[in-house]
């Protein structure tokens, strides 16, 4: 193993009383893709964030070849080498493509943008990561999003990469795209840059990286060859105990059916769509991103108009169906974007919990006791009903915004992708709360991307493509070529 | 099932220190109305420091005071109302011309607050139905209804023969009591306050300045809710139409011009988001208070309109800036 290029050691951060590092060691060689892999909480962002120069740490030492690395600012990093690209694209959208990739550093003489280089530094960036394709004039927010990663990622290397972090790159690509950005990352590799890759995805972590690194509660537990470790052991070191059953699947008798929609159509997204959800059922709604399904359980949730077709739900206790009737009829709503429309960021988990089923007049103090319960139902971490939600991380915001359904006696629940962007461990407590929601009756309509999951979670499986809902079959029925092969609405052979 | 609870109760000594910060943060308006206070009681005691003093700065913050509880309501729920000068000024119109048509003074002055009432509510449909934004709807608004004020009036202030009690609600009394208008503010102010705190009527205010797109998603009726607010944002500016009709005791179209200024700034010296989802009454309340300790201290010492007005605009945008520092800090 060559010498390592990047060496972290004993690195703590505090944030107040919060310890989000307790003291982690690392190290990259060049020419290597290392993945890092932990809960939401584990401390995964904070040491990136620290590495890239967007915190400094309490103590520990940061070696780059060997001398001493302390990045005051991402600038600091980024000319040193160091470049982290986020999950949340850092990308200014009416900007050229040129111009995005020399963003933060441009070539300029006594203040004069010196067009010709920065032209020719991004050229040869995308050059570098073999996509002369993109012109450097197009506007970067009519790219796609993989399209406006890469972008991001030539930013890095337009100033030297040497580390790039990729943190969670894969969560809003199509498999595709997926393919494409393990071809770039391999070739990078070859080229002789390290790559930390950050990711939940664990068949991506044994499918690109070399070696691994797992974070629990802020402190580094393992290290070693991905080769040696199997996916049971991974998931073993990150929740320090075994799981032997991600997705539990009780035995639940299907009941009457409870929410009908025939002939559905919500303009633009769902043309035709056709659907019966018995109680005591899972059904999940498989597709890829764009095929409606989205917009069908806002459709089913009276969030969006409904053009043509009729939904018929069992509880329906009369009235023009509107968002506020379908929570009294005891449906709720799991939107897929938690952070800008499933809840309020800067308001107290208690509020957050509580908005659909409030009393006209109430005591603060009773809703405060009655959200501190949900918390301890779901182990949800926090500082009390009362902290800001925006604090909590994915998964615990995740699990607020669930409780909402739970606690407003939720019989039917419409789930947009339950699991995005948490760990293993938020995970799992969903998947287990839907599981015994669904044993004692309730009707659960889940819509996922993740394959593995609808596999081991659902009952009947339809799949979404273009506007269109397939009819559903038993899970048993599908496999995952299957699932893609409807998605992508090519007939098998 | 789930074995492990997870509850990160920090330690006691964090507790404590978080509690005294975050009060801090909340207390900052009411320690900067203090050490302002302080201020110009040092410079001018004999003056400054003294009973009818006092009550005077409370008369006249009193207007101000009341139509900016409204304004917290409205700002709370992410919106602003540019027109409430305007309304200040409509309201005591109305109510100066039904008591020359020899209507009874309580009729009139309900009349006065059910009109601005009624432009509230026009300027809630305008931002809803046609999804316009409030500020250029309440700016159109507030020239609109200066405008209509002055139509009615003629163009010119509108007198009265008798005294009513309207005249006494603003009259300071003698030594030791406030003017009745001051009570009624401090009881609307409990009101809010109430209403902010114990309905579900002031969460789902609070939510949809929050995210609306969050409300909308758990069932609050948020075009309901947002015409509500500028309905009581507008009534509580007509309180103050006619508690300035009192002070006055005329009906002047061309009074409160640039008022609404000074009730955004109180409310915002007070604490509130103008992005929404955050606001208090007592914060509101406080930054009312400093502006009126400003403009009495100033003429106390001595200073010019001008100096006043460039005193009191240093003075919001020092508060607004602590104000962001502090809650930044306390993250």
């Amino acid at each position: 193993m060559a010498a390592p290029l990047l060496q972290l050691r004993g690195i703590r951060k505090s944030f107040g009383a919060t310890v989000a590092l307790a003291g982690v060691d690392l190290d990259v060689v060049p020419g290597e893709v290392h993945a890092l892999v932990g809960e939401n909480g584990a401390g995964k962002s904070t040491l990136m964030k620290v590495l890239a120069g967007i915190h400094n740490p309490d103590t520990g030492a940061m070696t780059l070849d060997g001398a001493g690395f302390a990045p005051r600012s991402p600038l600091a990093a980024r000319r040193a080498g160091v470049v982290m690209v986020s999950q949340e694209l850092a990308i200014a959208p009416h900007l050229s493509v040129a111009a995005n990739i020399v963003l933060g550093a441009e070539p300029a003489r006594g203040g004069v943008l010196s067009h010709g280089t920065a032209r020719r530094q991004a050229q040869a960036a995308l050059a570098q990561l073999g996509r002369e394709d993109i012109p450097l004039d197009a506007a970067t927010g009519r790219l796609s999003v993989a399209e406006q990663q890469l972008i991001e990622i030539a930013r890095a290397l337009a100033l030297g990469c040497r580390v790039l972090v990729l943190d969670e790159p894969t969560s809003s690509l199509t498999s595709a795209d997926t393919a494409r950005l393990f071809t770039l990352v391999r070739r990078l590799r070859e080229q002789g840059t390290a790559i930390v890759y950050i990711s939940h995805f664990l068949e991506e972590v044994q499918a690109l990286s070399d070696r691994c690194t797992i974070l629990r509660d802020g402190a580094s537990v393992h290290t070693g060859p991905t080769a040696d470790l199997s996916n049971d052991a991974i998931v073993r070191h990150m929740v320090g105990r075994s799981v032997d059953e991600l997705y539990p699947r009780s035995v639940r008798t299907p009941g009457e059916v409870v929410l009908a929609a025939r002939d559905l159509a919500c303009l633009p997204g769902v043309s035709a769509a056709a659907l019966e959800l018995h109680r005591g059922e899972i059904l999940g709604i498989a597709g890829l991103v764009g095929s409606g399904r989205t917009e069908l359980l806002r459709g089913l949730f009276a969030l969006d108009p409904v053009q043509r077709g009729e939904v018929q739900l069992a509880l329906h206790t009369g009235g023009r169906p509107t968002p506020a009737r379908r929570w009294r009829d005891g449906v709720g709503f799991l939107s897929e974007d938690r952070k800008s429309e499933g809840l309020t960021l800067d308001q107290p988990i208690a509020d957050n919990l509580v908005l659909p089923r409030l009393p006209r007049v109430f005591r603060p103090r009773d809703l405060a006791a009655d959200a501190a319960a949900w918390i301890a139902r779901l182990g949800i971490r926090c500082a009390g009903p009362t902290q800001n939600v925006g604090q909590l991380s994915g998964g615990n915001q995740q699990k607020v915004a669930f409780a909402r359904l739970l606690r407003n006696e939720a019989d039917v629940l419409l789930l947009d992708e339950p699991t995005r962007g948490i760990d293993i461990g938020a995970k799992e407590a969903l998947y287990h709360e839907i599981d015994a929601r669904a044993r004692e009756g309730a009707a659960v309509l889940m819509v996922s991307s993740y394959l593995p999951e609808l596999m081991g979670v659902c009952d009947r499986i339809a799949v979404m493509c273009r506007g269109e809902l397939s009819p559903a079959r038993p899970a048993a029925d599908w496999t995952e070529h299957a699932i893609m092969l409807a998605a992508t609405g090519a007939k098998a052979a | 099932m789930f074995s492990r609870v997870h509850l990160w109760f920090k330690t006691p000594r964090y507790l404590v220190l978080k509690t005294l910060r975050s009060s801090l943060a909340n207390a900052g308006p009411l320690l900067g109305l203090i050490a302002i206070s302080a201020l110009f009681a040092a410079l001018r005691w004999e003056t400054f420091v003294r009973w009818d003093n006092f009550a005077i700065i409370l008369q006249q913050t009193t207007v101000i005071g009341i139509a900016a509880l409204g304004m917290t309501l409205v700002i709370i729920a992410g919106g602003i109302d540019l027109s409430v000068g305007s309304l200040v000024a409509l309201g005591g119109v109305v109510t100066a011309l039904l008591l020359q048509a020899e209507w009874p003074p309580l009729a009139a002055a309900l009349a006065g607050i059910a009109a601005c009432a009624a432009c509230g509510a026009f300027s809630g449909l305008l931002i809803t139905r046609l999804r316009l934004m409030p500020f250029v709807v309440t700016l159109g608004m507030m020239g609109a209804l200066r405008g209509a004020a002055k139509k009615l009036a003629d163009d010119q202030p509108i007198y009265l023969m008798d005294d009513t009690w309207l005249n006494r609600l603003m009259q300071l009394q003698g030594p030791g009591s406030l003017p009745p208008g001051v009570w009624l503010l401090v009881v609307l102010a409990l009101l809010v306050a109430g209403l902010l705190r114990f309905t579900r009527f002031g969460r789902h205010l609070t939510a949809v300045g929050s995210n609306e797109q969050t409300a909308r998603l758990c069932g609050v009726p948020v075009e309901r809710v947002k015409v509500c607010v500028y309905v009581l944002g507008a009534a509580f500016a007509g309180i103050g139409a006619v508690l300035q009709f009192g002070y006055l005791t005329i009906g002047d179209p061309t009074t409160a011009v640039g008022l609404e200024l000074n009730i955004i700034a109180a409310v915002v010296i007070g604490g509130a988001s103008l992005t929404g989802g955050h606001g208090t009454v007592t914060g509101t309340l406080v930054g009312a208070l400093i502006m009126g300790v400003v403009a009495n201290g100033c003429t106390k010492l001595g200073l010019s309109n001008s100096v006043q007005e460039i005193v009191t605009g240093g003075i919001i945008i020092t508060a607004v800036a602590l104000d962001r520092l502090r809650h930044r800090g306390s993250e």
